[in-house]
């Protein structure tokens, strides 16, 4: 599905990611953990394309394609999705017609007709489901004036709706309380399928013990100094970092 | 040579010509506003009001001007399809400054288009005029030229000096006119069986709009430039807004970038009245929209709308005065524009609140999108307040558009120029959704979109302007 080698990125001239290695098969959800700053976000943005970040070294494959040469929106309809942090509000906008922007031109990418109107309502009453999305958000700009909840619903939401290969939840968790994070991860599990696969970052295990991963890798200065299965999180939630800031010979 | 004197010696050797062919009425006031322009010239960029705006510039090529008024044919069959075609509105023409009366004409095209028949002059409630200015001396020497001061500005005597025929529009007391009246303005040089050159040509707009208290219609004014020539128009709209009475007021401008159209229009409302002030520029070379409403009476209120579409070289300048004399009376204002390519535009607005014009409550917004590093957006929100009990705000924004929502469009899928696309529309649809009168709106969010996909390069659906 994905493979990453020696990427090498920086934003301005400040260099944060100093050669992740990091390969992802199809079927296999992975964790990325780590302190503040460490380079989490970046690592997501990079694989996404966002412009802010400029890749300096280093390879990412993308189901047999180069991902690095691609155009975000490309990557997108290669079937990459990014659950954002920070969800944009883009007032004006409606949430109908830019789900049916983004659905519409991912078919013209595949050589398919658009998608008739009947048809789209329909498939947006099935996936708002998914995230018990209240029906009145279709018609509001996207999320203006959507809670906090709401936005990180409504991003699993969008990924339901665009089916892609390899989603990445950057921070899903935060901000929601117990009932929303749950219906957030049942909405992220019922998604899961032995084709496609997961980037979970997260601060916190409480997430992870609902999206299971198989593997939780540590990011710390811009590298992934651990690999482990899910106990790891475990043991992160419990002492922190420093027992593996002192494995790596740091303090 | 300065610019005016051009028009200065016209004047003194055809004043014969177009004495002859104009009304008495209008002619009362010719002279002085010939005076009024020569003493004036035009403004240099100097001057507050033009300083976006070189009008030295605008009137120094040499125009031909239909000062003996020979008759340009039209067919507004062809024209008809233009603007707003789902509107059912009473449809009148304009042909350059002539009212079109051609009512023998279109009988004789043996019009297959139903709908054109029915709207063309149709009936109108008891007492209502819509005509030429010819035809109603005694309205012009009450009401012509009064809110239009040649003295105060250059533009409107030079146009007072040489209209010679214009658009009246009455509306007797308590009159509601429900259906929308549309007014095609159309610009064209060629006579049909043209065997010579034609020259460029100016032509001097009028309009006069009287409503009696209580009287209600809505106008909607389309510009259209019909062939290629370059066209220098000044346009006069002198509208009373009795008490309790109601105007709508749309004017859209869809020509081309040979065309120059300085505008000014004067609006003076009566107590209890509303006025809605709506100014959209698809189209255009140069652009020059003056506004100046006065609260004459207590309780009125108004709201003026503008949206600017440039691009390439493409000029608009909006420039507004509201004056609020009386207490009680509320205005607001929200402009905005979108400049691509090297395009100007700009915004000078200004609201006058008098001394004792307590409990006014005015709003100024003007929001621009600049897409190019050279296009540019002049804004000047300007508030003077002589009374201290007042309520007024106002803001002027220029930015581009959001990076952070354009990248999170592309991550969805959507190609950079499908999300620029959706988020300049989304910009614009904020003013368009405000205008009342809703097959206009319908049509201009159609317009708007093919505008800024590049599909409409002048007006759509019209074979008129190809």
């Amino acid at each position: 599905m994905l493979e990453v080698k020696n990427l090498h990125a920086k934003i301005g001239e400040k260099e944060i990611l100093k050669g992740i290695d990091l390969v992802i098969n199809d079927g296999e959800t992975h964790a990325i953990m780590g302190p503040n700053g460490s380079g989490k976000s970046t690592l997501s943005a990079v694989l996404v394309g966002n412009p802010l970040y400029e890749v300096t070294e280093g390879e990412a494959w993308f189901n047999g394609k180069n991902l690095l040469e691609m155009k975000p929106e490309d990557r997108a309809h290669e079937g990459l999705f990014l659950s954002f942090q920070y969800p944009v509000e883009i007032p004006g906008v409606s949430m109908t017609n830019f789900m049916k922007a983004a659905i519409n031109e991912k078919r013209k990418y595949q050589g398919l007709e658009p998608m008739n109107a009947a048809e789209f309502l329909k498939l947006q009453r099935e996936k708002r489901k998914i995230v018990e999305l209240d029906s009145k958000l279709a018609n509001r700009s996207v999320n203006e004036g959507f809670s906090g909840g709401e936005k990180k619903r409504n991003e699993i939401f969008q990924m339901a709706m665009l089916e892609p290969k390899l989603s990445i939840l950057d921070e899903t968790d935060s901000g929601l309380d117990v009932d929303a994070m749950r219906i957030v991860a049942e909405g992220v599990n019922k998604l899961q399928t032995p084709e496609t696969s997961c980037i979970v970052i997260t601060h916190y295990d409480r997430l992870l013990e609902m999206i299971r991963p198989q593997y939780v890798h540590v990011l710390y200065k811009g590298r992934i100094v651990k690999t482990g299965g899910p106990e790891l999180a475990v043991q992160i939630q419990e002492h922190g970092y420093d027992w593996i800031k002192e494995e790596i010979g740091e303090e | 040579m300065s610019s005016e004197q051009q028009y200065i010696e016209l004047y003194e050797q055809a004043r014969q010509v177009i004495f002859d062919h104009a009304p008495e009425a209008m002619n009362a006031v010719r002279d002085e506003a010939f005076e009024d322009f020569r003493r004036q010239g035009f403004p240099s960029k100097k001057v507050e009001r033009y300083k976006y705006t070189d009008m030295q510039k605008l009137f120094a090529p040499d125009y031909g001007v239909n000062l003996s008024r020979l008759q340009i044919p039209v067919d507004p069959y062809e024209a008809f399809r233009c603007d707003v075609p789902n509107l059912s509105t009473s449809l009148y023409f304009v042909v350059n400054d002539m009212f079109y009366k051609g009512e023998e004409e279109l009988r004789s095209k043996e019009l297959k288009n139903k709908e054109l028949r029915s709207n063309f002059h149709p009936s109108l409630p008891e007492g209502v005029i819509v005509g030429s200015l010819r035809d109603y001396p005694e309205l012009i020497s009450k009401y012509y030229a009064h809110l239009a001061k040649t003295s105060e500005d250059t533009v409107t005597a030079l146009n007072t000096m040489l209209a010679q025929d214009g658009m009246l529009v009455y509306v007797p007391k308590n009159v509601k006119v429900d259906r929308a009246i549309q007014v095609i303005n159309i610009l064209k040089a060629t006579p049909s069986n043209a065997q010579r050159q034609v020259p460029d040509l100016m032509v001097n707009r009028r309009v006069l709009i009287i409503l009696e208290e209580g009287a209600e219609i809505k106008m909607l004014f389309c510009d259209h430039a019909a062939d290629d020539r370059h066209f220098l128009t000044t346009q006069i709209i002198e509208a009373y807004v009795g008490n309790n009475a109601s105007l709508d007021l749309y004017c859209l401008e869809e020509t081309h970038h040979k065309n120059v159209r300085v505008s000014n229009v004067y609006i003076d409302q009566g107590r209890d009245s509303r006025v809605n002030h709506n100014v959209i520029t698809l189209h255009n070379g140069t652009t020059r929209n003056k506004l100046d409403l006065t609260f004459s009476g207590e309780g009125a209120e108004c709201q003026c709308f503008g949206c600017v579409i440039a691009d390439k070289q493409q000029h608009v300048d909006n420039n507004t005065l509201i004056t609020h004399k009386v207490p009680h009376c509320t205005s607001n204002e929200l402009y905005k524009y979108v400049l691509d390519d090297k395009a100007v535009g700009a915004f000078a607005g200004r609201v006058l609140v008098e001394h004792g014009a307590q409990k006014t409550s005015s709003q100024m917004t003007n929001q621009n999108l600049t897409a190019t590093k050279e296009a540019r957006m002049y804004t000047q929100p300007m508030l003077e307040i002589y009374a201290d009990d007042v309520k007024c705000a106002h803001g002027s924004t220029v930015g581009q558009l959001n990076d952070a929502a354009l990248f999170y469009m592309r991550q969805r899928g959507i190609s950079l120029n499908e999300a620029k696309l959706l988020l300049q529309n989304a910009f614009i649809n904020e003013v368009i959704d405000h205008m009342q009168l809703e097959p206009l709106r319908d049509r201009l969010h159609y317009l708007v979109e093919k505008r800024f996909r590049g599909e409409l390069n002048k007006c759509d659906g019209c074979k008129l302007c190809k």
